[in-house]
């Protein structure tokens, strides 16, 4: 592999990632730069119109609080946010995403975006904080202003590299490496600042479709793990490790059902009529305060769902069809005006699916499904990790110097206990409900506080030795000569005693997450003892990483992001297993200590492991809120 | 095999370098056959059927075969994105269809300036970010004791 090309690459202001929160941060760190004579530099490893998890488009922008209207307060969004994550949460950096958020909105709509407006000019609301678009485009137009902004700066944008590990320098980050998944290159970029933005996990867990469907994750199957393995790996401290996200969705396809709760006011029932939400309101009270609140928290609306299943009540049912008849009730009188609705909803409700889950629609076609005439499962998807939604795990952050409670700021918004490294988006953790157009706005925040942290710190680009460079190239390309040396032990390239394959240890990572670590075969439920045995399995399956094969360069790509889940997984287990507590109900049950205790862990979780010894420690962290 | 190529209409994008669906995915699983100059998917149980290959295809050889764990057979939905919109056509297993057009865009491809026609005054210790408050609506970013922070 010596004979690979190596790459090395300068700049003041590293971005890693192409998704909405890399786009947010080009954007306002190319302005800020050329303001203060500094490169940007944005390394992805897909294409930036298509990259990340906004890749297929989106029917609706989840995070706009009206502001300039009046029509919501800071304090209402940290309320929800704080109530919905049951009381895990950093408000001071929910609450400075919250403050620049409608701008980001603002900003896709003169960039191209059509969002939909009522007579009066208004935008359409699918909720109280939802807005609805014709998002097949979000990401096509969101990174053409990235792009944009970049070129006219005299930026550099950077594709199809994939980012292995990150560079240190005592306790500062000080770049990172990679190669190219198309040529024969290895990338080493020196940077004075570096941000992680590279999208939360999936394939951590073994997901419900394991043949041919393995890639219908309702989050990206593209989204590897890279950001939690970079900051961890960088030391930074970890948060919420253990607030995983598992969302309700349209069985199989994973459609999503927003649309048919918020807008077309559809209920959910058990396949013997039951509704849940009604039946078993009375669990609720077993998770106070959260369970009384408005609305009910999203695990806790899961797990009400999934005590049916449980109890072999299943399927469970979206009354789609309940739900336009009512609709249609309200035109009775009068036919035309029905028809024009009946035609009007129909096309809302294929749209939602056609913008952001193609293959939602695929399903109803293939079986048939008119949802004015019969009702569609809905189920509890795969366990995902992704800061942006409903859970929250990611990096540590500093808050804001205004809004930052004690402890809580340490010199620049969004950086990570690691010095010039910063996060944003699903690599930032305990600020949920971000979303496409919080994930912007916080990448617009890091992208200034980066500049803002070369400008005042100007720390010198690192001294990295050769000797260094060879040795992380030949750590990174090994699979490749090992399966190249190997192949005269066996007749067959996928069944060799010197490797395994990427796909077969991904498999074996899901299998002992699902199993142990509460995946869906156990219905989401964990204890002591299983997570002491998944630790177990997982000290195994690392040492076996080391015998990682790949034919080329596209599965050497699928061996590092497998390597990435896998420290994911190992944070994942650790948190869960210092939480003596259930808090979060419908992602996961620890049924060894199944109540809540807010007496004793209403506080943050967070993990370090040290990059050298890769040794792992949690504590607690007290929650400290900005509203009362 | 989530998304497969047509071979009589696949032209390998007359082997440009790199094909449109290989430049697009996301996943990094389209890739062209320098034998047949075909392209193909490599990878098809880590296909998310985006149908980013699909809609960039410029021969409309792409199309997605449901993933088999789960999809039955007979049934197709074809998008034709052009400038400004998309057209879906959903081909149900009884034969039945239903077509849909959708807006994707307000303003021509390539047009978005960054900075939209909004000002920039302040400097890198100020709150505001680049373009604000002006793209907030407001007059200031929102901060403690604002009416937008917290009511009464």
């Amino acid at each position: 592999m010596n004979n690979m090309e190596t790459v090395k690459v300068d700049t003041d202001i590293l971005i890693l990632g192409g998704g909405m929160a890399a786009c947010g941060a080009a954007v306002e760190a190319s302005y800020w730069a050329k303001q203060n004579n500094l490169k940007v530099t944005l390394v992805d490893k897909a294409a930036m119109d298509r990259s990340g998890a906004v890749a297929m488009g989106l029917s609706a922008i989840n995070q706009y609080v009206g502001l300039k209207d009046g029509e919501n307060t800071i304090k209402n969004y940290c309320d929800y946010v704080r109530n919905d994550l049951m009381g895990i949460t950093r408000e001071d950096v929910v609450a400075n995403i919250a403050r620049h958020v409608d701008a980001s909105v603002h900003l896709f709509e003169k960039w191209g975006l059509p969002i939909w407006k009522d007579e009066n000019g208004a935008y359409v609301h699918e909720g109280r904080w939802q807005l609805m678009i014709n998002g097949e485009s979000y990401k096509i137009i969101v990174a053409e202003a990235a792009k944009n902004a970049l070129a006219e700066t005299g930026n550099e944008y950077i594709e199809r590299v994939f980012i292995t590990h990150p560079l240190l320098e005592g306790d500062r980050c000080v770049g990172a490496v990679g190669f190219s998944v198309r040529e024969d290159k290895f990338y080493v970029f020196r940077a004075k600042v570096v941000l992680a933005a590279m999208g939360g996990a999936v394939g951590v867990f073994r997901p419900r479709s394991v043949g041919e469907g393995a890639g219908r994750a309702w989050y990206p199957p593209f989204n590897s793990g890279a950001s939690a393995y970079f900051t961890i790996k960088a030391g930074a401290e970890m948060t919420c490790q253990e607030v995983r996200f598992i969302p309700v969705r349209f069985k199989d396809a994973y459609g999503p059902v927003g649309a048919w709760f918020l807008l077309f006011k559809s209920r959910a029932t058990n396949a013997f009529g039951g509704n849940y939400m009604i039946e078993r309101r009375p669990e609720l009270d077993n998770w106070l305060p959260y369970g009384h609140v408005k609305p009910v928290p999203a695990n806790l609306r899961n797990y009400l769902g999934m005590l049916d299943v449980l109890e072999g009540k299943s399927p469970i049912y979206m009354k789609t069809e309940e739900a336009l008849g009512n609709i249609a009730q309200q035109y009775k009188d009068d036919p035309k005006a029905y028809k024009k609705k009946m035609k009007e909803l129909e096309s809302e409700a294929w749209e939602d699916f056609l913008d952001m889950t193609i293959s939602q629609a695929h399903l109803w076609a293939a079986t048939n499904t008119q949802p004015e005439e019969k009702p569609s499962e809905i189920a509890a998807a795969e366990p995902y990790f992704i800061g942006s939604h409903s859970g929250a795990s990611g990096a540590w952050v500093s808050g804001p110097k205004d809004l930052a409670p004690e402890g809580f700021f340490w010199g620049y918004d969004n950086m990570t206990t690691t010095k010039g490294l910063f996060a944003a988006g699903d690599a930032s953790g305990a600020s949920s409900h971000k979303f496409s157009s919080g994930s912007h706005a916080e990448g617009r925040i890091a992208g200034k506080a980066m500049a803002n942290f070369v400008v005042k710190e100007n720390p010198a680009l690192a001294e990295i030795s050769d000797e260094t460079i060879n040795k992380y190239k030949d750590m990174i390309f090994k699979p490749i000569t090992l399966f190249e040396e190997s192949q005269g032990k066996s007749t067959q390239a996928d069944i060799n005693p010197a490797y395994i394959l990427p796909n077969q240890f991904r498999m074996r990572l899901q299998k002992l997450m699902d199993e142990y670590a509460g995946g869906v075969t156990t219905q989401f439920t964990t204890s002591k003892p299983l997570l002491t045995r998944a630790l177990e399995l997982l000290k195994l399956l690392k040492e076996d990483s080391a015998c990682l094969g790949a034919k080329d360069s596209h599965e050497l790509m699928r061996c590092w992001e497998n390597y990435h889940r896998m420290f994911q997984a190992e944070a994942h287990v650790r948190a869960m297993m210092f939480r003596e507590e259930t808090r979060w109900p419908g992602y996961y049950f620890r049924s060894d200590m199944p109540k809540i205790d807010n007496e004793n862990w209403l506080c943050f979780v967070n993990t370090v492991m040290d990059p050298e010894t890769e040794k792992w420690t949690c504590k607690k962290i007290p929650v400290k809120y900005l509203f009362a | 095999m989530p998304s497969f190529v047509n071979p009589e209409k696949c032209d390998g994008c007359k082997a440009l370098g790199k094909t449109a669906c290989q430049y697009i995915c996301p996943n990094n699983l389209m890739v062209l056959n320098p034998d047949t100059m075909k392209a193909y998917n490599q990878e098809p149980d880590q296909c998310w059927e985006c149908q980013c290959c699909v809609k960039i295809c410029p021969q409309q050889a792409m199309d997605i075969r449901g993933y088999a764990d789960f999809m039955p057979l007979g049934a197709s939905v074809i998008p034709l994105r052009s400038s400004n919109s998309i057209m879906w056509t959903v081909k149900f297993r009884n034969g039945s269809i239903k077509r849909f057009k959708f807006p994707i865009r307000t303003i021509p491809e390539g047009t978005a300036v960054p900075a939209a026609g909004f000002e920039t005054p302040g400097g890198l210790d100020d709150l505001a970010l680049f373009t604000e408050p002006a793209s907030l609506g407001l007059d200031a970013v929102c901060a403690p004791g604002a009416p937008t922070w917290q009511k009464g």
